[in-house]
């Protein structure tokens, strides 16, 4: 699946982008997964009550299953207008 | 209805016009414009907006679809700028057409209430020092959505 990330989880792991091949099935275990990774992940995932997900591009939370989604979105609480 | 996320500046006036030009039946057009305001006084040299492109069009045209249900409007225009703005320039605007006022400016602050927590955008301020800053969702703008 694609995984992107938007604002400062962006600016925090490096990168706007990319393709992840997981087994995970929620977006927490997504989470687990991509903490384990390397410091700049785990310091981009450390508090999800800072974080927001979309899934396909729609808002979603982090117990949601992945069955099936294409495209997971990371980024903080938005703030347009 | 017509959602439009740019990178440009639109003309107020001219945007306006042709909102209220296609309106038939409606007695009251609301408009509001978000401009680029420097919060530290003099301290802001740009503005830059993020956004989640395919994503933000989605979330607007859901936003709109039901402010226009719920207000019965005869029409609604959202316009939202994404890239580097200049203190004073125009960030973005709604407007809404209905039959009498009171669901015209309801149905204007309900898109603004939403669009600034439900659509993806971020904003980031650029200091005149170089610094820069993610602005922060308030608690306010999320609770905001609790009277609707």
């Amino acid at each position: 699946m694609d995984v992107l990330y938007f604002a400062w989880v962006r600016e925090r792991i490096g990168l706007p982008r990319e393709r992840v091949e997981t087994n995970a099935a929620t977006v927490a275990d997504l989470v687990e997964e991509l903490r384990g990774r390397e410091d700049r992940y785990a310091a981009a995932f450390a508090d999800l009550s800072a974080l927001r997900v979309a899934l396909d591009q729609e808002l979603s939370d982090f117990d949601s299953p992945l069955d099936g989604v294409r495209e997971v979105a990371f980024f903080p609480p938005m703030t347009g207008g | 209805m017509r959602i439009s996320v740019q990178e440009d500046s639109f003309e107020l006036g001219a945007e306006s016009d042709a909102f209220a030009a296609g309106i038939e039946n409606a007695g009251a057009v609301v408009t509001f414009t978000g401009v680029v305001r420097d919060a530290d006084q003099g301290g802001l040299q740009a503005m830059e907006i993020e956004h989640y492109p395919g994503m933000t069009e989605k979330a607007l045209t859901a936003i709109a679809e039901e402010a226009v249900k719920r207000w019965s409007l005869a029409d609604a225009l959202v316009i939202h700028r994404h890239g580097r703005l200049a203190p004073g320039e125009r960030i973005m605007m709604v407007a809404t057409a209905a039959r009498h006022r009171k669901d015209a400016f309801e149905a204007a602050e309900y898109l603004m209430d939403y669009l600034k927590s439900r659509a993806p955008f971020w904003k980031k301020e650029i200091l005149a020092g170089g610094s820069a800053d993610w602005v922060a969702a308030k608690d306010a703008d999320e609770d905001a959505l609790k009277r609707w």
